[in-house]
């Protein structure tokens, strides 16, 4: 399949869309709009933090991680979670604290655990568990990888270091996708990072992609190349995103001018993907807005949940 | 008659009995290869019969324990050797916020078979950061439970016990405990008999006079032998019977089989090196008096280090740390003896 990677403004070239790509993507983005409504509604207890327009990341991922891999993901992660099982119902019972939910209601947004997925809600935490598991990964020589997603703002933190430091010197497979969405909460990158994600990885002798597609077939025609590579030969692999948060930190916390949050929506990949593919678009959102509105009414009928300690 | 094997050597005995009977198990720290095979040479020879899973790690002490937590959250059983106690803190994180937090906040049990090894204690002229007791920063973190290492529980079996609980532990091992030896047969001296509090022999408690006592003095392994010097002391110049008891698990304490021993005693000390300010020991009062209370016969004497950061020339830390006489002291003035 013929695929570029995208530049900003330019349309990628892709001769088709996978319908279940579109769909996933579709209903990432009705989840992440929805809980802000229900935020709104007052129908949500404690915090949320939206993965708008970074809805691509995980769905471009999707079919380069393999089930046996492991995932972490960070506070950030609805978006990684539906990718990763499309299971909108158990992800909102736990985010509504009704039965069914996935950590029975204990974790919330930000602490899920399931087979093979674990999210927690420190910034670099995650970094050195991962290459924990890529350790265990790598003496097994199956040709599993732990993915770890994690933000430019977890760059702050000693423990990206430390990991990375590891993960190079032991050789783990241990993918690190960054989604560099330009702001850690509200403190732009220019604020928060000296040099780059690029420079940081070099200085650990990590290779380090940086995808500015937003483009799932064309990210993957770029990833899956050092991804399988990173299974072969075991090693480290940044991969980062160029991507655009679209929404708050969390609820109403969006303190960026007019003109950022313009700039961000230019990337959307929504407008884009309806262009490109008008025939189905349209049908695909209005099913996915329904299957969406369908969980939340089954799940708000739903008991609270029961916590068996 | 063959000297009894020394606290380090027990140790290091447990950890080979478990790489042997378990392929899941890993060790990492800093400085654990052979020839050196660690600080205080309790992972000597592992490395040789284990290369594959003893591993030695950059100066990472956060991430180590978090490489560790990843090991066991795929289901190996992970040991961290933390150099010096004192540099936990820069584990803290992983070790409150990961591995205690894992084992219960997905809604289900998660099992995490972690031990985190924490060299701890002065006496030995290493200065402010290289001497502290920091148990009392993890009393009261949920799922984590604390341990000690004591000359009267043989850390073959409590090694054992640890990688096998399922929740993260933390065993503190008193740095002036590795080069004596471990107790054997009731005996710890010519004076001091001991025996255990509970069938699964986790509470020692050494004595002269098993019945009744003046006062019984709770103590941690690393204090054990300053507890039972200040005994010793006690029943010589004052005519007064101590016991001592040594848990070997200081967090959650199960204070069941302490408490008939406990409510007979004229006085209950607890004595622990930490700086004084939010010990264990506080935690133990409190427990003793929410099951004692009417009962004492005198409040719950608390005896610890000052409220100090831990100097380096030996007068100054000698005066600064928990010695045997400040046991005796404070017990003595408690019972006006």
């Amino acid at each position: 399949m013929a695929a570029v990677t995208g530049q900003v403004g330019e349309p990628a070239v892709a001769l088709d869309v996978d319908r279940e790509d579109l769909d996933l993507l579709l209903l990432i983005r009705r989840f992440e709009e929805t809980l802000l409504d229900l935020f709104a509604q007052g129908k949500l207890n404690g915090t949320t933090h939206t993965c708008l327009g970074q809805e691509y990341v995980p769905v471009a991922l999707r079919p380069l991680l393999r089930d046996d891999d492991f995932v972490f993901s960070n506070h950030r992660g609805h978006g990684h979670y539906l990718a990763r099982f499309g299971d909108p119902e158990g992800l909102l019972a736990e985010i509504m604290g009704r039965e069914g939910a996935v950590c029975a209601g204990v974790g919330g947004s930000q602490h899920l655990y399931r087979d093979t997925y674990l999210s927690t809600g420190v910034q670099g935490e995650s970094l050195p568990v991962a290459a924990g598991m890529a350790l265990h990964m790598q003496r097994r020589g199956r040709g599993q990888l732990a993915a770890v997603f994690i933000g430019d703002g977890t760059w702050g933190e000693g423990a990206v270091y430390e990991a990375l430091n590891m993960a190079s010197l032991w050789r783990l497979p241990l993918l690190v996708v960054v989604e560099h969405n330009g702001i850690a909460q509200t403190t732009p990158t220019g604020l928060q990072m000296a040099g780059t994600v690029a420079g940081r990885a070099a200085a650990f002798g990590v290779r380090h992609v940086r995808v500015t597609s937003t483009d799932v077939a064309a990210i993957r025609a770029e990833l899956a190349g050092p991804i399988a590579d990173a299974r072969r030969r075991p090693h480290p692999l940044v991969v980062e995103f160029e991507t655009h948060r679209l929404g708050p930190h969390s609820k109403g916390d969006d303190t960026r001018d007019e003109a950022a949050v313009r700039r961000a929506r230019e990337h959307d990949w929504r407008e884009r993907y309806r262009g490109r593919f008008p025939l189905v678009f349209d049908a695909a959102d209005r099913a996915q807005r329904e299957r969406v509105a369908a969980a939340v009414r089954e799940v708000e009928a739903r008991p609270r949940s029961t916590w068996e300690r | 008659m063959q000297a009894a094997e020394r606290v380090a050597e027990n140790l290091n005995r447990g950890l080979h009995t478990l790489f042997e009977n378990d392929p899941r198990v890993y060790l990492l720290g800093e400085d654990v290869l052979d020839p050196y095979g660690g600080a205080f040479k309790v992972t000597r020879g592992l490395s040789t019969r284990y290369p594959d899973r003893v591993i030695t790690t950059p100066i990472s002490e956060g991430a180590i324990v978090g490489v560790g937590n990843g090991l066991a959250l795929a289901g190996d059983r992970a040991i961290v050797e933390v150099m010096f106690g004192d540099f936990v803190t820069l584990a803290f994180d992983q070790i409150v916020n990961f591995a205690a937090k894992s084992v219960a906040m997905y809604g289900r049990r998660l099992p995490m078979h972690l031990v985190v090894r924490c060299p701890v204690g002065g006496n030995r002229g290493y200065g402010p950061t290289h001497s502290q007791c920091p148990q009392k920063h993890f009393v009261g973190v949920p799922d984590l439970a604390l341990f000690e290492v004591s000359p009267f529980h043989d850390n073959v079996a409590l090694l054992e016990r640890l990688v096998g609980r399922g929740e993260p532990c933390l065993l503190f091992e008193d740095k002036g405990l590795y080069g004596e030896r471990m107790l054997a047969d009731g005996r710890v001296d010519e004076l001091f008999r001991f025996d255990y509090l509970d069938t699964g022999q986790t509470v020692a408690r050494a004595f002269v006079d098993d019945t009744a006592a003046d006062c019984v003095i709770v103590a941690p392994g690393g204090v054990a032998r300053r507890a039972l010097a200040a005994a010793r002391e006690l029943l010589v110049e004052l005519e007064l019977g101590c016991q001592v008891i040594v848990p070997s698990q200081l967090y959650p304490l199960d204070l069941e089989p302490l408490l008939p021993v406990l409510e007979r005693a004229g006085l209950v000390c607890v004595a622990e090196e930490s700086t004084a300010g939010g010990t264990w020991g506080a935690e133990v009062a409190r427990r003793v008096y929410d099951r004692l209370w009417g009962r004492l016969r005198r409040p719950v004497l608390l005896v610890s280090s000052r409220d100090s950061v831990i100097p380096t020339a030996p007068h100054l830390e000698r005066d600064v740390l928990l010695q045997s006489g400040t046991i005796t002291r404070a017990v003595g003035e408690a019972l006006d003896a």
